[in-house]
């Protein structure tokens, strides 16, 4: 087990430099240089010179690549040309939000998702059975930005008022935030990789609030992201939902579960226990390719909620030609994807003994 | 195995009376099971023969009243130890399965789920219907599994279906139908998907497990020479119907249904050499559409030999026709239409 994990893990370097490369290369063939887009269409052709030369993009694009993978083996992503910040500092913003957005997401997408896709199953081809699958093709039908509008409309505007009206946008009401981690810990001088994940950890609200015990805060926090969740979440919790009723109606017909029915076993245990263990491999798979695909999908939702995430921060880069963000934040998507396939494959081997990890 | 007097005393367990399983399916009733009668008494190994399709299964399963969506017991009794089973709570009849009627099934593999351990899984019998606890009931999953022949059983409780062959897999799922004594066990073709040699082997087993608990047994399969071997009495099945009932020499030696004697006649003799085995010719009937007539009239060659009418137009009942021996044809029963041509003394 750990020898495939450590294996799986290692893997992880030549799919990064594969990543890398690609990105490397794509970035540069998007037309438009990012002199025009920084300096602007007027910028003399001197002026833009000075600018390349100084973010090294005059040299050969060989060298370039290699002084790039260099400085990514000591940790260093390069700093981005349109904030002149290190790229780190920015993954360290933007990447919690969007990390908290897809757990959220795909907490309400399983639970709900298994939950309806199982009602639908048990009670196959009756009026339940009907209604469940119809919310799930809606579900899947529904752009996500339009589901995030009728949501923000409904529970925004509509309720406003009620205990049930949730915040639209943003990430915390007016006059709110965490106190940074390093300085609740009273570590100001790090650098490096403990500053980066110290960073990672303080922005990561949802983390940073239980650490600080700041309670109203955490709830605060909690509910601007339920409406954004809901939304991003609502298609994979269809998808979810229906892979769970095929699955479940497939094993339901099999031998063993009639078998497990001849031992005296109640319904709830027939199912339950002996049937949902077999249905969670396609399920699970379901579930990780979705995981991965939220987080570089959530572009839509963090526009519409008005959230800073990694998505938004992405698509700027890349319309600003940020090459060093784009690079990074992509290797970051990489990495994750990636993990949650490992995780996926590991959690198979749980469910499935037939399926030996080597 | 011959019919001891000691069989003939002792109490019927189970009786079922009427039997009527249908199917609903969109093309219409599928009468796997139509009006069925037997019994079986303690300890005596009752055979139920019959071409697929014909009902053995449904019959079984209805039993154990696991007859799944589209299917329906619409009519009959079951008595089991003199309770009508069709009439028992859901949570009584749970309570029944796998304790007082278990059952082994046809494909072992298949009947063990794959992402439990095996002796989870017998152990899971006793948890379920004793309250053990987990680590006691395991214990007593080793021993059965010992019981049973499986080799280095501490060992293999632990293995995964998967690890098991397919021999090994029914000793487990035997253990599993044999954890708790049952009075009656129904074993739907429990042979029928392993290796000669395998199978004489299970057959001893159930045989030897049944004659220590007193268990009876209900033995579906196709294959006449495991009946002959095994089963006391015999019921053989056609069409949704059972067509003879009797103690299993008569059976053999002297079938009386047209049926059951084109299905002994089937079997290859060893040192017989003939040129070609005896065939019954055309088809089962549609079970959404039968005969108006005996379910076998359309392939009865001695119904054409004697030229009977009645055959095609009026269901013969299944009538004894000598002492435990219950045919269902017009060959030996008379009508106010005919008179029947043969006699049975």
């Amino acid at each position: 087990m750990f020898q495939f994990i450590a294996r799986r893990l290692m893997l992880l370097l030549p799919v990064m430099l594969g990543v890398v490369l690609v990105t490397f290369m794509i970035v540069r063939l998007i037309p438009g240089d990012p002199c025009v887009t920084m300096l602007g269409e007027r910028a003399t052709p001197a002026k833009c010179e000075a600018f390349l030369d100084r973010y090294g993009l005059n040299d050969n694009i060989g060298v370039q690549f290699v002084r790039y993978l260099q400085n990514l083996i000591k940790g260093d992503f390069g700093d981005s040309i349109r904030f002149t910040r290190p790229v780190t500092t920015l993954i360290a913003e933007r990447l919690p939000l969007t990390m908290e957005l897809t757990l959220l997401a795909m907490i309400f997408s399983t639970t709900v998702g298994v939950l309806l896709g199982v009602i639908s199953a048990l009670k196959r081809n009756t009026f339940i059975d009907t209604i469940t699958m119809i919310i799930a093709n809606i579900g899947v039908s529904m752009p996500v930005f339009w589901l995030g509008l009728l949501l923000a409309y409904l529970f925004a505007l509509t309720l406003k008022g009620t205990p049930l009206s949730l915040p639209p946008s943003g990430r915390f009401s007016a006059g709110l935030s965490p106190i940074d981690l390093a300085k609740f810990w009273g570590l100001e001088n790090l650098s490096g990789l403990k500053f980066f994940l110290v960073e990672l950890m303080s922005n990561t609200v949802l983390v940073n609030v239980i650490i600080t015990h700041d309670w109203k805060l955490f709830w605060d926090a909690l509910r601007h992201l339920i409406l954004p969740a809901v939304a991003v979440g609502t298609i994979p919790m269809a998808i979810i939902a229906r892979m769970t009723r095929s699955s479940l109606l497939e094993v339901v017909g099999l031998d063993y579960i009639r078998a497990a029915r001849a031992k005296g076993m109640v319904e709830r245990r027939v199912i339950g226990k002996h049937a949902m263990r077999n249905a969670m491999i396609p399920i699970v798979t379901i579930i990780g390719i979705e995981t991965g695909g939220l987080l570089s999908g959530a572009v839509l939702t963090e526009t519409v909620f008005n959230l800073p995430g990694f998505g938004t921060g992405l698509v700027a880069a890349i319309l600003a030609r940020d090459y060093p963000v784009v690079q990074g934040f992509t290797l970051v998507i990489a990495v994750i994807f990636v993990l949650v396939n490992l995780v996926v494959d590991i959690s198979y081997a749980y469910l499935d003994p037939r399926i030996r990890l080597e | 195995m011959s019919v001891t007097p000691a069989t003939q005393t002792r109490d019927t367990i189970l009786e079922v009376k009427n039997l009527k399983t249908y199917f609903f399916t969109e093309d219409g009733v599928v009468k796997a099971v139509d009006g069925v009668d037997f019994s079986v008494k303690a300890g005596e190994v009752l055979g139920l023969v019959g071409e697929s399709g014909c009902g053995k299964s449904v019959s079984s399963f209805s039993i154990l009243r696991l007859v799944g969506v589209p299917g329906k017991i619409v009519e009959g009794e079951i008595f089991f130890e003199g309770q009508d089973i069709l009439k028992l709570s859901k949570d009584e009849m749970v309570k029944m399965r796998g304790d007082r009627i278990s059952m082994i099934f046809q494909q072992p593999q298949s009947s063990l789920n794959p992402v439990f351990r095996v002796g989870e899984q017998v152990a899971e019998v006793l948890e379920l219907h004793k309250g053990i606890k987990k680590k006691e009931a395991w214990a007593r999953a080793v021993e059965l599994l010992t019981l049973v022949g499986i080799p280095d059983p501490k060992k293999k409780a632990y293995a995964y279906p998967h690890e098991l062959s397919g021999g090994q897999a029914q000793r487990v799922i035997i253990a599993m139908a044999l954890a708790l004594s049952p009075k009656l066990l129904i074993a739907d073709e429990p042979t029928t998907a392993l290796d000669v040699t395998i199978q004489a082997q299970i057959l001893d087993l159930i045989n030897e497990l049944r004659e220590k608990t007193d268990t009876a047994v209900i033995l579906i399969t196709h294959d006449l020479g495991i009946i002959a071997e095994t089963a006391d009495r015999v019921a053989v099945m056609y069409a949704g119907e059972i067509v003879e009932f009797a103690n299993v020499e008569p059976i053999f030696e002297k079938p009386l249904h047209p049926y059951t004697q084109g299905l002994i006649g089937s079997i290859p003799v060893l040192g017989n050499v003939v040129a070609r085995l005896e065939v019954i010719p055309g088809l089962v009937p549609n079970l959404i559409d039968l005969p108006p007539g005996c379910r076998f009239e359309p392939r009865c060659l001695l119904r054409q030999k004697y030229g009977l009418e009645v055959c095609a137009r009026r269901e013969p009942e299944l009538v004894e026709v000598t002492k435990n021996h219950k045919v269902r044809c017009w060959l030996y029963t008379d009508s106010d239409e005919h008179s029947a041509p043969l006699k049975v003394e």
